[in-house]
């Protein structure tokens, strides 16, 4: 029988949001009370102001609550050939102190997340999702020996992005922090607390990612902003972050793609395929799920394509629709994510195009609408198809990187 | 690695061997691995006490089509009936009603004219459901010409029933046996009569909506043939040996205690399979007449399948309530007030639906009936050959007994067996007495015999949800897997199980038809 | 225009219950002078606010707005003649044992309520829903429709039939699949494939079961769950919820819409027989023997009591008569209504919880419910039943003074004929105190609560209400009683052998539940075919 063990005070009916570990110093920096929820924790939309946030990624250090992203560890005699079948990437090149950005499919090679793998060890890897994937993951390790379960709770993370995060982190004691690579993780040792930190990250900028168990994570967060005071470190919130990672090319779930798993109207799963992320797919691979679908799609062509566009002007072409004749209006296609870049001054857009306007180079025209003072006002612009990511600075790769 | 097989089938029992005369008579090489020392599955002869005969499960051979009996030569390979066309008799104690196809006996003139019209009206719905079990279940949303021709060919078929009768097959096809039996009848045993004949095998009691398809299914096969209830001589054993010895002589190899450990994939392929001794042999299609659930999780692996189609394996319902029970019978027993004339015939003891629908309760709740449902068979009245002189066979299949059962197996099938006794003692007095040895087989030990997963005859159940396009489940419907070169030809696809011989021989035209 | 005392009328419907009501408002709309006759002396049929004792007001049969299409609401502009959908936004299941499970609006609070019980399951629920709802989505428009005669080669039947296939075959191939097992399977099947945990499938289960001669595992009876979910689905919000004043208030805005439109409803007028002259009705008998005459007669009765007690026989052919006559109307529910002197605890629930305001349910796992519909097979109301209860007080002013609350307790199962003889006054409250034993185990001061307590089985409000064995949703929604079959083949387009009969009906297709998508599409047949006549 069920007993009601485990019920939470307060109950989840008066608080259904869990707040993550950084919670009480999270609401001492926030000015305006912006909380948002993000996979059932309360996270910062915007401590201050948004673009005071983004600058502060771009120009020097930031501190980004990271705890809600779901994470599972993946462990047992199985687990490389398990996730092997799971992701689209071979996961055997993966080595031990490693990284990888990986997608997984369904059986039609629908994308039903991205993610991070961690190799743990030989056996032992960790994943990092933006949704929860239990029942996808469980029932995809039937078959294996391996056992899956969700680490969330005890894990809290933060993520210090910015051209000042390596030194940041040195003057904070990780030293040889400085010789990690991109894409590789280290455990640091110290204080009697251990450590995590993974040269990743959502701002396409020089930053890290950290990991640590919950009990240590005021201290850590103190710690970084006492570090990081002479480096202009600030908090920042899931817009700012949002802005960084469009000019980085990054997609984001339920804004530029859906999950296939959450789906209830046709047509509206992507491929990796049609977002752009063929390099994920690795066909050479033992069999993965989606393989088959992927085969036959990658055969017969795409139908449509997630791209970057470069739009005239200067008003971001939220929600637009795409045209390829601005005069009958046919539609070819829709942004997913827009912004003005004020890093590359240019007006960028994520958008899903419809063949053959995803190429390289052409131009299609976008719907705008603006709200004016209370006036709606329609611009129709050109928009070209250009590569992503929109920013890409040198600094993000170098080793080790620079102080400043 | 060459290859040594054009085809090699795993599991030797009937689709299996049907499968394999049928490539090899189209000039295949073709090789049959069998795990067991016999061949015949479910139909694989059984000496369950010396000198004492019997098969595992199968009682008698009645939905084998005599087209399949012709073409694959059976009676060539030794096949000889030792009975055809035997009546069933529905025995309550004290009292019985004998039907031989529309002709009942026992019961009012009245009811006897209801149950021709019934029989009639249903022998025609039979009639267009052999040529729905007969034909590879179409695609839906299929571009394919061959499945939209399947499926018109089907709507216009059901269109010829005529309007009234089109009319009512959609009615009736979607409900249950309890209602149509006590809609169109009145005698209690005369509707236990129908109520049987849709649950054998079939995880339902009469009253689950779906049972009238599960009889029609059951019907389908029988109207296929002119022979009615047949006991082949030598029991179903030799009917299985008529299949190999076919198999054989149309050019295929048949090897027992040969059981595979794993199906050998590269590049999505089919390669060949491993033998549990470590043997590789190598082959351009593996053919699995092993239940689906096997076949995908054990042979092949779920790292060369999606997560979604290994969802569906999952899903897949082969829990099997139906245990086979063996007795040697030192001398022919006496049913009360039956003429020892029909002793030979096929004996239901099930005195109404609610029995039945009684007896089904328990197996929902991992249960045994505390008063089961039997058929039985006395083979040795026409057939002296698989007993002892002076000794007989009674076989019964006993409903229900679940797969997952609460109990322990020995106190299972200690429960069973006392519980099957007593009923039937109830129409048999005396019969006790006369028992040498008594074998009763539950789900979990057909399971273990015969290498069924769940134990179930149809390899899982057969009902709308399980059944045509969605056999055994969608991406495997069509005797084609999601890896190129393997193929199912066992009782988990269309039109499932029962001495039919269909999914073989619809598996052989799929791989003629698909395969280089 | 209707006049009183008038025999003459365009169109007479038999009985006042919420389907004939909403057949009658488009008619009258569509300029036809409608009477609507009532054997009752109150109007609603089985959707009705009863006032029994003191000043509690009862939903005494329907007691949840789950399913009346928004498009009927707004046609009819039932809002402004009073009816105001309250939602309630919780619900819980409670076990033996003092465990529960609490369904929440809140998908972040759902998620950790179902993770009480299994962390997969929460999440699976997220596929659960997805899976129910496409197929809500592939329904949903069928049940404004008529369906087609598949044996039919009359173009509107073709038509409807092509327009059934292509938006079947839009689903693509793996939904259609999908969508067929989903028809087709048991509800304990369909949640085995999503959950693994006793209590939250038992919950899900739950309306598979209502209404129903079905158990969990009887094939079929995953439809019957989405029977019940196409409301709470609907895009429209506020379409699931407690009509403020009772379900009789959904009947009550019928009733004064049709009459703005100038039709009229006549109680206390029992319906003897339809009149049928030269195979045509003309007309009805009352029981007091006077006639009413009508171009067209709509019976909103369910198809049984229409054409077993209403009709001579010598009028339908034989055929017809021997379907209407094995067409199956089970009784399986029960209901209590009951006053309640304060609001009773159940400590199994924290304070504060908003599952206490929502439908409320007794079970624990699907061997019993499975055990409990044994049962009602065996001839006797189940012993260890399956609750489902309401005290719409609490978020409803209306329904009972300060302090006090109505409770509406829906039971599953409980047979119409019982094995051992017929009902008496005794078995009837035995079986009430079945049902208030089951509660009060989970409420230690429910019984010193209790005022007053009506008990209706299923021949009680076969009784009352005139519902062939007080089913719910007059006749089974088995794969055999659906669509084209339902209530008969070939008659299933609210059409009969007699003509210028109809049915209103949730005998006809879509089925019940307080949805009147039946009476709507019977209006629209009686529209088509009287232009026709007239023409």
């Amino acid at each position: 029988m069920t007993a009601d063990a485990g019920y939470p005070t307060p109950p989840h009916f008066r608080k259904p949001l869990i707040d993550t570990p950084f919670h009480d110093r999270a609401r001492a920096l926030s000015q305006n009370d912006q909380f948002v929820a993000w996979a059932g924790y309360s996270t910062v939309d915007v401590f201050t102001t948004v673009e005071q946030e983004y600058f502060a990624i771009r120009n020097a250090a930031t501190l980004y609550d990271l705890t809600p992203m779901v994470k599972y560890r993946v462990a047992g005699r199985d687990a490389e050939r398990y996730i092997n079948r799971l992701v689209t990437r071979d996961i055997r090149k993966l080595k031990v102190g490693r990284v990888s950005y990986v997608v997984w499919c369904n059986d039609e090679g629908h994308i039903i997340d991205d993610g991070t793998v961690f190799r743990l060890s030989e056996t032992d890897y960790r994943i990092c999702t933006a949704e929860r994937q239990l029942d996808w993951f469980l029932d995809s390790a039937i078959g294996f020996d391996v056992a899956v379960e969700e680490i969330t709770a005890s894990v809290a993370a933060l993520s210090l992005q910015g051209p000042t995060s390596a030194y940041v982190l040195k003057k904070f004691g990780l030293s040889g922090i400085e010789s990690l690579k991109p894409f590789e993780f280290r455990i640091f040792e110290a204080e009697g607390r251990s450590l995590m930190v993974s040269r990743t990250g959502f701002t396409g900028d020089l930053g890290y990612e950290l990991w640590m168990a919950p009990q240590h994570a005021t201290a850590v967060w103190d710690d970084l902003m006492q570090a990081g005071r002479s480096r202009g470190i600030r908090a920042i919130g899931s817009q700012a972050l949002n802005l960084a990672r469009i000019e980085a090319g990054f997609l984001m779930p339920n804004v530029d793609f859906i999950s296939a798993e959450h789906t209830v109207r046709m047509h509206r799963e992507r491929t990796p395929l049609e977002l752009g992320l063929a390099w994920l797919v690795d066909f050479d691979k033992p069999h993965f799920n989606g393989r088959r679908a992927l085969q036959k799609q990658k055969a017969a062509g795409l139908q449509r394509m997630l791209v970057g566009l470069d739009i005239d002007g200067n008003k971001p072409a939220h929600n637009a629709l795409l045209y390829a004749n601005p005069t009958d209006e046919t539609e070819c296609g829709f942004v997913t994510s827009a912004m003005w870049s004020p890093t590359c001054k240019r007006n960028i857009a994520l958008a899903i195009l419809d063949t053959p306007h995803f190429e390289m180079g052409r131009r299609v025209h976008a719907d705008i609408y603006l709200h004016r003072e209370l006036v709606w006002e329609r611009r129709m612009v050109t928009a070209t198809v250009v590569e992503r990511p929109f920013f890409a600075p040198e600094r993000r790769r170098l080793t080790p990187p620079a102080d400043r | 690695m060459n290859r040594a097989w054009d085809t090699i089938i795993v599991g030797a029992g009937h689709n299996g061997l049907v499968c394999a005369q049928m490539l090899a008579s189209a000039g295949q090489s073709v090789l049959v691995l069998e795990a067991g020392a016999e061949v015949g599955g479910f139909a694989a002869p059984r000496e369950f006490a010396p000198g004492f005969r019997a098969s595992i499960a199968a009682q008698y051979l009645h939905q084998f089509s005599d087209a399949l009996l012709r073409s694959l030569q059976l009676e060539r390979h030794g096949l000889r009936f030792a009975a055809t066309g035997l009546a069933t008799t529905v025995l309550a104690s004290g009292r019985h009603v004998r039907i031989a196809g529309d002709h009942v006996d026992g019961v009012s003139a009245e009811e006897a004219t209801r149950w021709q019209q019934l029989d009639t009206r249903l022998a025609r719905f039979a009639k267009f459901m052999a040529t729905v079990q007969s034909t590879m279940a179409p695609r839906l949303g299929s571009s394919d010409f061959q499945d939209r021709w399947t499926l018109l060919k089907m709507g216009l078929r059901l269109r010829l029933l005529g309007r009234r009768e089109m009319r009512e097959f959609l009615r009736i096809a979607g409900m249950n046996v309890y209602d149509l039996a006590t809609d169109e009848l009145e005698d209690p045993l005369l509707q236990a009569a129908l109520g049987m004949d849709a649950i054998l095998g079939s995880n339902f009691g009469p009253r689950a909506p779906g049972t009238v398809l599960t009889l029609l299914t059951r019907r389908a096969g029988e109207a296929t043939t002119t022979g009615g209830y047949r006991l082949p001589i030598g029991g179903l054993g030799a009917f299985a040996q008529a299949l190999a010895s076919a198999a054989t002589a149309a050019g295929a190899t048949v090897r027992t205690d040969a059981p595979v450990a794993g199906i050998v994939i590269e590049n999505d392929e089919v390669r060949g399979v491993d033998l549990a001794n470590g043997e590789r042999l190598s082959a351009a299609r593996v053919v699995s007449s092993v239940d689906p659930r096997q076949t995908f999780l054990s042979l092949l692996g779920t790292e060369h399948l999606d997560t979604g189609f290994v969802r569906r394996v999952d899903h897949f319902r082969h829990r099997g309530i139906t245990a086979k029970w063996h007795l040697a019978l030192d001398a022919l027993p006496t049913f009360t007030g039956l003429p020892s004339a029909q002793l030979g015939d096929r004996l239901v003891v099930a005195p109404s639906l609610n029995y039945l629908e009684t007896a089904y309760n328990a197996s929902k709740y991992g249960e045994v009936s505390v008063l089961p449902a039997l058929e039985i068979s006395i083979p040795t009245v026409h057939d002296r050959t698989l007993a002892p002189a002076g000794g007989h066979v009674l076989t019964a299949i006993v409903n229900y007994a679940a797969y997952d059962a609460k109990d322990d197996l020995g106190t299972a099938r200690e429960k069973l067996e006392a519980n099957a006794l007593a009923v039937l003692e109830s129409v048999a007095p005396g019969i006790r007495s006369l028992i040498r040895s008594s074998e009763l087989l539950l789900p979990m030990d057909l399971e273990r015999i015969c290498r069924v997963t769940g134990g179930h005859w149809h390899h899982g159940d057969l009902a709308f949800d399980q059944y045509l396009m969605v056999r055994p489940f969608p991406g495997a419907a069509q005797y084609q897997t999601p890896i190129r070169g393997l193929y199912l030809c066992g009782a988990g696809s269309h039109p499932g199980g029962g001495l039919t011989g269909l999914p073989g021989r619809l598996a052989a035209e799929q791989i003629q038809r698909t395969a280089p | 225009m209707s006049q009183p005392g008038r025999q003459q009328h365009d169109v007479i419907v038999v009985g006042a219950g919420h389907n004939g009501l909403v057949a009658a408002c488009y008619l009258a709309r569509a300029g036809l002078d409608v009477l609507v006759v009532e054997r009752n002396d109150y109007i609603g049929g089985a959707a009705v606010s009863r006032n029994l004792f003191e000043d509690y007001t009862y939903s005494n049969c329907s007691y949840v707005c789950s399913l009346l299409r928004p498009e009927i609401m707004r046609a009819l502009e039932l809002p402004k003649h009073g009816l105001q959908i309250i939602p309630y936004d919780a619900g819980c299941t409670m076990m033996r044992g003092g465990g529960h499970l609490a369904l929440y609006d809140n998908h972040d609070a759902l998620r950790r309520e179902i993770s009480r019980h299994s962390p997969r399951d929460a999440e699976a629920y997220d596929r659960y829903s997805r899976d129910v709802m496409r197929q809500c989505k592939f329904i949903r428009p069928l049940l404004l429709r008529e369906p087609p005669d598949p044996t039919s080669f009359k173009p509107r039947d073709i038509r409807e039939l092509l327009y059934l296939g292509a938006r079947f075959h839009n689903m693509g191939e793996q939904r259609m699949y999908d969508t067929l097992r989903f028809w087709t399977m048991s509800a304990a099947d369909f949640l085995d494939e999503y959950f693994e945990s006793e209590i939250v499938k038992a919950h899900f289960a739950g309306s598979s079961i209502i209404g129903t001669a079905l158990g969990p595992r009887s094939p079929g009876s995953a439809y019957v769950l989405l029977h019940h979910y196409m409301g709470d689905i609907d895009e429209t919000v506020g379409a699931w919820g407690f009509a403020r004043g009772g379900m009789g208030s959904v009947t009550a805005a019928l009733t004064s819409s049709l009459r703005s439109s100038g039709g009229d409803v006549r109680v206390s007028a029992p319906v003897n027989r339809v009149v049928v002259r030269g195979g045509r009705a003309v007309g009805v008998e009352l029981e007091s023997g006077e006639q009413l005459s009508a171009r067209v007669v709509i019976s909103n009765m369910d198809v049984k009591r229409t054409f077993l007690n209403c009709v001579e026989p010598e009028h339908l052919p034989e055929e017809f008569l021997t379907a209407v006559q094995r067409f199956k109307i089970r009784g399986s529910s029960g209901k209590l209504n009951i006053a309640l002197g304060g609001l009773p605890t159940f400590p199994a629930i924290p304070a504060g919880c908003p599952a206490l305001r929502g439908d409320m349910h007794i079970t624990d796992t699907l061997e019993m419910m499975e055990r409990a519909y044994d049962d009602w097979k065996d001839g006797r109301w189940s012993r260890a039943p399956y609750v489902d209860m309401l005290i719409p007080s609490q978020i409803d002013p209306t329904m009972a003074a300060d302090g006090k609350h109505y409770m509406s307790v829906f039971v599953q199962y409980c047979p119409y004929e019982l094995a051992d003889g017929p009902w008496t006054d005794d078995k009837r409250q035995a079986f009430g105190n079945t049902v208030i034993d089951a509660i009060a185990e989970h409420s230690p001061d429910f019984k010193s609560l209790i005022r007053h307590a009506e008990i209706r089985t299923p021949w009680d409000i076969e009784r009352e209400v005139g519902l062939t064995e007080g089913n719910i949703f007059q006749g089974e929604l088995t794969m055999d009683q659906l669509l084209f079959n339902r209530p008969v083949p070939g008659y299933a387009q609210y059409r009969t052998p007699v003509r210028n009969l109809y049915l209103s009906g949730s005998s006809t297709h879509p089925g019940g539940g307080v949805m009147g998508a039946p009476g709507a599409n019977c209006a629209r047949r009686v529209i088509a075919d009287f232009g026709r006549a007239s023409a």
